[in-house]
């Protein structure tokens, strides 16, 4: 283990190591520390030049202002229409293309696979007019759905490397068993293959949520009004409107990144399984 | 070579030669006999073929959706950033004018410098995710609960970030703008100041990415071989001696990954300078990512193909990495094949 543990270090090593661990976190999380107290202070404090220090009283009355006094409500229900589709599309498309490209030896697999690697990298930017238009055209332009469609294709990419590199690690023995037994590819694929994809399919559906959940670009260019918008553009132009009201701003950032949070810490393993990847060889 | 070829071992047994396997087969068999000729004909055609054809019909889907969203629309960006158009009216093939514009654009300059500034500080993610990585790859008490809140900047989205770091600069009251001014007497307005605002933003950018290195980071040192170490330690390897020689060489996959998400995360900065800017003071925090956004979609007057020449050269620069990043990929794949 690397560094040498701390166990063996001496008394006064381990001591300062229990300090210093909490002192480095409030330091890290300084920031949002700050906006989460922000976001319980009564207006009267930030009047009253309190910016810094602790909010004379709890007031969670921000909170239900945000959600009274804007739409919130409706951009996190859109963002549950953008997100939940997306994931459910994306987890279909990949597992298919997935199995595929990690099971068969074809002539072009490595090339799909590579398109598939190689898309998953360009900035969005070079597909900004083209798919803009394209929704539009499609009549789907200020819809979730051409926000759906959009965000299915493209994490499809990042998808099939993930779900590619996992099929191919599984054993090869129980395809060519099954094979053997003269089992369909089909019937492979969905009694042998599927089941063992369980953890991929979970670190992925986490990964994907907490992306799309937090895109904003795409989110941006394919919708605009407050019935389609996702709550990370609706954030931006509540922003605009509350204009030096701090406790407004802060309260309703921490609402909208709620979700991600809460998936995250339930699915904690399976996120930073996702997430590393490649890391670890 | 895994046996999934056509003269493959796997490869089913063919109709005719199906060797008996009890009562139910034999009344499929009889079943399928009493089918139509050319029913039997297209299932055994199926059945003997159905390995190769298997994968392209499962690729299908993900291969359409993939092509029309995301392949086809980036050579379609660079047959538009021939044209002028509007998005709505006729467009008007103007060849390479919208390049030479660009090119005497300077605000296009001071994006492209910006761009420059973004990849070089937001490399620092990397060192400093190692750092905290290392800071924090101990086995005490409620250590789990520290990584995981260590890496939370992460998690959220970088609108929130971003409003958070607006709220930390904001002047008067921001606590950074409060401990500026304990420390040195005068506070300073970061996001207001042209010079000073995209190092504000880039730090702001760093906070989440420092938290995904160092993830990257604690899943490597995980798998360093203890062995190793303590080989090097009975050589009286330690401290940076040792992180050099014995370790990063062990983490060079976790390295890899890191400066990969690293070079993407700062050609793809655009969220953090619409949230807390929208590229001003003056456009002084532009990056091509958002200039092209505001050229092509902006209350200016929507210039698609001017948008599309800045996207096709934020593409090239981004193509520049891709392209090696990607050959190191392939490379691996055919060597671990």
């Amino acid at each position: 283990m690397f560094p040498r543990p701390i166990e063996q270090s001496s008394r006064a090593a381990r001591i300062s190591y229990q300090v210093m661990l909490p002192l480095a976190l409030i330091l890290w999380l300084l920031p949002l520390i700050g906006v989460a107290i922000t976001s319980v202070k009564p207006a009267s404090d930030l009047a009253a030049g309190n910016y810094f220090g602790l909010p004379s009283s709890l007031a969670f009355s921000n909170y239900a202002e945000v959600f009274t006094q804007s739409p919130i409500g409706q951009y996190i229900f859109n963002s549950f229409k953008v997100t939940i589709p997306t994931v459910i599309g994306t987890l279909v498309l990949s597992c298919l293309t997935g199995f595929a490209l990690g099971i068969y030896r074809f002539r072009g697999n490595i090339w799909i696979f590579f398109m598939f690697v190689a898309g998953n990298f360009v900035p969005f930017q070079i597909l900004m007019v083209p798919v803009r238009d394209m929704t539009v055209n499609l009549g789907l332009y200020n819809t979730t759905t051409g926000l759906v469609l959009f965000h299915v294709a493209f994490q499809t990419g990042f998808c099939t490397l993930f779900m590619g590199n996992f099929i191919r690690a599984l054993p090869r023995e129980l395809i060519e068993a099954a094979r053997v037994e003269g089992v369909t590819e089909i019937r492979i694929f969905w009694y042998v293959v599927l089941p063992l994809m369980r953890p991929a399919i979970a670190a992925l559906s986490v990964l994907i949520f907490t992306f799309i959940w937090n895109d904003y670009f795409w989110a941006t260019v394919l919708t605009t009004s407050k019935e389609t918008q996702p709550v990370t553009a609706g954030l931006y132009s509540l922003n605009g409107q509350w204009i030096a009201q701090w406790q407004l701003v802060s309260a309703g950032a921490i609402v909208a990144a709620l979700p991600p949070v809460a998936m995250f810490f339930l699915m904690q393993r399976h996120f930073i399984a996702g997430l590393t990847l490649g890391a670890v060889k | 070579m895994r046996g999934a070829g056509m003269s493959g071992p796997a490869r089913p047994v063919p109709l005719g030669n199906e060797p008996p396997e009890g009562i139910v087969s034999e009344q499929r068999r009889a079943a399928r006999m009493s089918l139509a000729n050319t029913e039997t004909q297209r299932r055994t055609w199926w059945r003997e073929n159905q390995q190769r054809l298997t994968p392209y019909i499962f690729l299908i889907p993900g291969v359409l959706f993939f092509l029309v969203y995301v392949i086809i629309p980036i050579f379609e960006s660079f047959w538009l950033s021939g044209f002028d158009w509007d998005g709505l009216g006729e467009k008007q093939w103007i060849g390479f004018a919208n390049y030479q514009e660009l090119f005497d654009d300077d605000a296009f300059y001071t994006s492209l410098k910006n761009n420059v500034l973004w990849l070089v500080l937001y490399m620092f993610a990397v060192p400093a995710g190692l750092g905290i990585a290392i800071f924090l790859n101990q086995k005490v008490r409620l250590i789990r609960a520290y990584k995981s809140l260590f890496f939370f900047p992460f998690v959220i989205s970088q609108v929130v970030v971003g409003l958070i770091f607006a709220w930390f600069y904001a002047p008067n009251f921001g606590l950074f703008y409060l401990l500026l001014e304990w420390a040195t007497g005068s506070g300073i307005a970061v996001l207001a100041d042209p010079d000073l605002v995209t190092y504000g933003i880039i730090a702001a950018g760093l906070w989440p990415q420092i938290a995904y290195c160092m993830i990257l980071y604690l899943t490597g040192l995980n798998a360093v071989d203890p062995e190793q170490i303590e080989a090097a330690r009975l050589d009286a390897a330690k401290g940076f001696k040792m992180l050099w020689y014995v370790i990063l060489p062990q983490l060079r996959p976790a390295t890899f990954m890191a400066v990969v998400v690293t070079v993407i995360g700062a050609l793809r900065s655009f969220d953090l300078v619409s949230i807390m800017t929208d590229g001003g003071p003056f456009g002084s925090s532009r990056v091509l990512s958002f200039y092209m956004y505001e050229q092509a979609l902006s209350e200016y007057g929507y210039r698609m193909g001017y948008g599309a020449a800045i996207a096709v050269i934020l593409f090239l620069i981004m193509m520049v990495f891709i392209s090696g990043f990607i050959w190191k990929m392939v490379d691996d794949e055919r060597r671990g094949l």
